[in-house]
């Protein structure tokens, strides 16, 4: 179904309106301020800054560089793990602390499990954006799944404070291994259902397909990451680009978007970046479980009290919604100097007016949607 | 019917006003009952349990409790709204759906008024719906309202095309307007020996004829794929944004309650309406009533069954549906039966 | 012409996928359970709500030190010499009276801080989830065992062995410079 939507066949006033915060599809406290031409829509301001929380200043204010854990999860509240993952590595390398494998490992299968897991929100909402429900809760089904196999481990189920600064804070069960086996082998058919249900469904792809097309150079001229750039056809993936932790010993694939619906960069393609994803997730989860040594100590590189010497350092990982990087300053007291968040979700957002000039406004919801950003990011 | 109410009734004029009231308490535990199973079935299609509590067995008290929450809860009219014409189009809406069940044939027994334009006065009572959400969208004063009520009205307009087009289609085989007349005409089992005479079975292209209506039947009633008026992500709730208490509950009753009067017509025009399948087997007049509302019943299941699993449109693919592709369709399709009727 | 009627049956394929894949899971059983009544098996050391082991309490004050959001009031008394505390099950030699141990659960984060550096293990999380309150107030648990006439006891009999040694001190004190003034005196004459 492809034909224009002519804007401007009769002069019309512009209707300003709020989208937001309190809207049902603007995943949280976003607020849009529309400038709409009939339905069409001129501009669009996002305001930010609803779900601000000071993130930077209270890393600053803790005493103890392992407190600002608990924090980090805070930040993005469906990626928890991997937001832990990041800022561990950099205080780390900081240190300059060499992990034990079975650590590493077990950090690896952590963050792609919470990859899918955040994935699958991130798919799921977007389904609920354009009117599909049932995908929603299908993919809260198996979210649950990860979130059980998390609450064992760590004893929490969203926000883990499991990562600690040189290992683990509890060494994993035993039932870890054959669990996450099972999930892996139990999520494929899944993925194939939800690609029936919706991904491959004519009334989405029409929805999704042509719609907030991003090209290439926009949005490497915006910065943007992760399965928004790759979704405009740019294979650009930290994990295998510039690899961290010992993501350049598994085999995998980066998802790129190709048009296969539509044009390179629509919703679609950013939507079915993530679908295949998850597949690769589930290729590293495979091959982790199978490298990762039974026995070992995760407490062993733990320091007792963290003693850092005067330095800074900035460490980039791949997290669901795109780069994350964390800049460190020490100056040797024990408390960070300061600690600033390089937001993936914040970076892509900024692209929302640049993309949804033109769109209708259900489109503009379908935007947003794909977009997969999570407020408490975008704000910290 | 009604002589049978003025034979145990002393007062005609009482046993007039229950002869009329009938329809309005069926439709009234009929949204009680499909409002409980809408949930339900939203529930069991997610792998859900839906309403448990309320009642004892699966929660079937549960709209009854909602109801009479909603009847409880402050009576909230925005402050620049147009009071009188918001107050108004809830009753209006209802009063709409209400009228049209006055000439379904619930059974052989039963209708309200048993007149020549039944099929024309349904179809022209329920523009009074457009009427009325224009009116709520309007009087609320409320720009989300606004693009709702207008995203209606298009849409309403346009779909009552292929409706009346279908219907037509219909009614050139019945060649009555009477729904009474069209249902009798599908008494009996003739076709191929044991299928009943049910238009759907009489005339091929009416099979094509139904699924227009069907699909158009899905956005004269603001169902997925096509709920607009209404979609939820995108339009906070259309044109019920400002409404709340029993004002709201209203839009929700005149909803399922339209629900009820396209699936009953369907019924009516393509299964038979009351007729049992089984020629005289299980016929008579409170068999007539049973089958005639389970025949009703399938279709509002399947209507709940495609909202659980479908996206919704986007209200210029939604125009392109209707203006480009169905109504050319049932115009061809009109014309189609036509020609079988006359050759056969 | 012909493309339209392909994307019309591809329309109505795709829906009639997804309308088999929904019919399939209305008759599954369903995931949720039906709360108050069936309850999920929480696993072994999920985090929920803190509990102080108070017999085994040193009072040393290393749990409130972990808390980034300081939610744990700690405030102790040293115990006076006449007293023997005894010793925690860990074999902790006990030399604080505990008279305060209130944590705020309003404000704990359940981020498990304050259970590693604990020495002799006597703060750990229980998997008691159910504890909403009408005030806040009532979110302050208290886990010190002491009375508040016992608190007063010990704080007063503190004050009176401090003031006893103090004058212990400095008699002792008076008798040194006395013996430094007579040892003065005797080198001075």
């Amino acid at each position: 179904m492809t034909h224009q939507i002519s804007a401007n066949v009769q002069e019309t006033r512009e209707m300003t309106i709020n989208m937001g915060p309190q809207h049902p599809s603007t995943h949280g406290v976003l607020r849009l301020e529309v400038v709409l031409n009939g339905e069409v829509v001129s501009r669009v301001h996002p305001h930010i800054g609803y779900l601000h929380r000071c993130f930077e200043k209270h890393a600053e204010a803790m005493d103890d560089y392992s407190k600002v854990i608990p924090y980090t999860d805070r930040i993005d509240y469906v990626s928890a793990m991997n937001q832990e993952h990041g800022y561990v590595i950099a205080v780390e390398k900081l240190l300059q602390l060499e992990v034990p494998e079975r650590v590493e490992y077990v950090r690896v299968i952590l963050a792609e499990l919470q990859r899918i897991a955040s994935h699958l929100l991130g798919i799921g909402t977007f389904g609920l954006d354009l009117g599909a429900f049932t995908p929603f809760l299908y993919c809260f089904i198996e979210r649950e799944k990860i979130l059980t196999i998390f609450e064992k481990i760590s004893g929490a189920r969203l926000l883990y404070n499991y990562i600690c600064v040189g290992g683990l804070m509890r060494d994993v069960p035993d039932s870890f291994k054959p669990e996450t086996a099972d999930f892996v082998k139990t999520f494929r058919p899944k993925i194939k259902e939800l690609n029936d249900l919706l991904s491959y469904n004519k009334i989405f792809i029409d929805r999704t397909a042509n719609i907030g097309i991003l090209p290439a150079e926009v949005a490497l001229n915006y910065a943007a990451s992760g399965p928004m750039l790759r979704g405009s056809g740019v294979s650009w993936d930290l994990r295998k680009n510039d690899p961290y932790s010992i993501y350049d010993r598994f085999e995998f694939d980066i998802p790129v978007g190709s048009g296969e619906v539509g044009t390179v960069g629509d919703c679609w393609d950013r939507y079915m970046v993530r679908v295949r994803e998850m597949e690769q997730s589930l290729v590293i989860i495979e091959q982790a479980l199978e490298q990762m040594p039974d026995e070992g100590n995760v407490m062993e590189a733990v320091p007792k009290r963290i003693r850092m010497k005067e330095g800074e350092v900035y460490v980039r990982t791949e997290t669901p919604r795109g780069e994350l990087g964390y800049y460190i300053i020490s100056d040797k007291s024990p408390s960070p100097f300061r600690v600033k968040v390089r937001a993936p979700s914040f970076v892509n957002l900024s692209i929302l007016p640049a993309i949804s000039r033109g769109a209708l406004l259900s489109d503009l919801v379908a935007i947003v949607g794909s977009i997969d950003i999570v407020l408490g990011e975008v704000d910290r | 019917m009604l002589e049978f109410l003025e034979n145990i009734i002393p007062s005609s004029t009482i046993a007039l006003v229950v002869f009329a009231l009938f329809p309005l308490v069926l439709i009234l535990v009929y949204a009680l009952f499909a409002i409980w199973a809408e949930r339900k079935i939203a529930g069991f299609i997610q792998d859900r349990l839906g309403p448990m509590r309320t009642g004892g067995f699966h929660g079937w008290a549960q709209t009854i409790a909602d109801m009479l929450k909603l009847i409880q809860k402050e009576d909230i009219i925005p402050k620049d709204a147009s009071s009188f014409l918001f107050k108004l189009a809830p009753f209006m809406i209802f009063t709409a759906s209400y009228a049209a069940f006055a000439v379904i044939p619930f059974s052989s027994g039963y209708i309200g008024s048993n007149i020549n334009i039944g099929a024309f006065y349904l179809l022209a009572i329920t523009s009074f719906l457009t009427i009325s959400i224009i009116m709520a969208s309007w009087a609320s004063n409320n720009k989300w309202s606004l693009v709702g009520g207008m995203r209606t009205a298009a849409q309403m307009v346009s779909y009552e095309v292929p409706t009346i087009v279908t219907v037509l289609s219909v009614l050139i085989v019945a060649s009555s307007m009477n729904l009474m007349t069209i249902t009798e005409m599908q008494t009996g089992n003739d076709i191929m020996g044991f299928l009943p005479n049910w238009f759907i079975f009489q005339n091929p292209f009416l099979i094509v004829a139904f699924a227009l209506f069907f699909i158009s039947m899905l956005a004269e009633s603001h169902r997925v794929p096509f709920d607009l008026p209404e979609s939820e992500s995108e339009l906070v709730a259309g044109y019920q944004t400002e409404y709340s208490g029993m004002r709201w509950g209203m839009f929700m009753l005149a909803e399922y309650a339209d629900m009820l009067l396209l699936s009953l017509l369907g019924a009516t025009l393509f299964f038979g309406g009351w007729n049992s399948p089984f020629g005289t087997f299980m016929s008579g007049p409170v068999w007539g009533f049973g089958w005639f509302m389970l025949k009703g019943m399938l279709l509002v299941f399947v209507m709940m069954w495609i909202r659980w699993t479908l996206p919704r449109y986007r209200v210029d693919q939604l125009m392109h549906i209707c203006w480009s592709i169905l109504i050319p369709l049932s115009f061809v399709n009109f014309v189609l039966v036509a020609l079988w009727e006359m050759i056969f | 012409m012909q493309t339209q009627i392909k994307e019309g049956f591809q329309t109505f394929k795709s829906i009639f996928i997804g309308m088999g894949i929904t019919l399939r899971h209305f008759f599954q059983p369903s995931v949720t359970i039906q709360y108050p009544e069936v309850r999920d098996v929480l696993p072994a050391g999920a985090r929920s709500k803190l509990f102080v082991n108070i017999d085994d309490c040193i009072g040393c004050n290393l749990c409130a030190r972990a808390c980034p959001v300081n939610c744990i009031d700690i405030e102790t008394v040293k115990a006076t010499a006449d007293i023997d505390l005894g010793k925690t099950s860990t074999g902790n030699p006990k030399r604080l009276w505990v008279t305060q141990f209130d944590i705020d659960m309003s404000k704990c984060m359940y981020c498990d801080l304050c259970v590693h550096p604990c020495p002799t293990n006597c703060i750990y999380m229980v998997q008691e989830y159910e504890y909403s309150e009408f005030d806040r107030k009532n979110l302050i648990f208290k886990f010190s065992d002491l009375t508040p006439d016992k608190v007063i006891e010990v704080k007063e009999k503190l004050v009176k062995e401090t003031e006893e040694k103090n004058r212990e001190k400095e008699l002792a004190q008076q008798k040194k410079d006395q013996e430094k003034e007579k040892d003065a005196g005797k080198t001075g004459e």
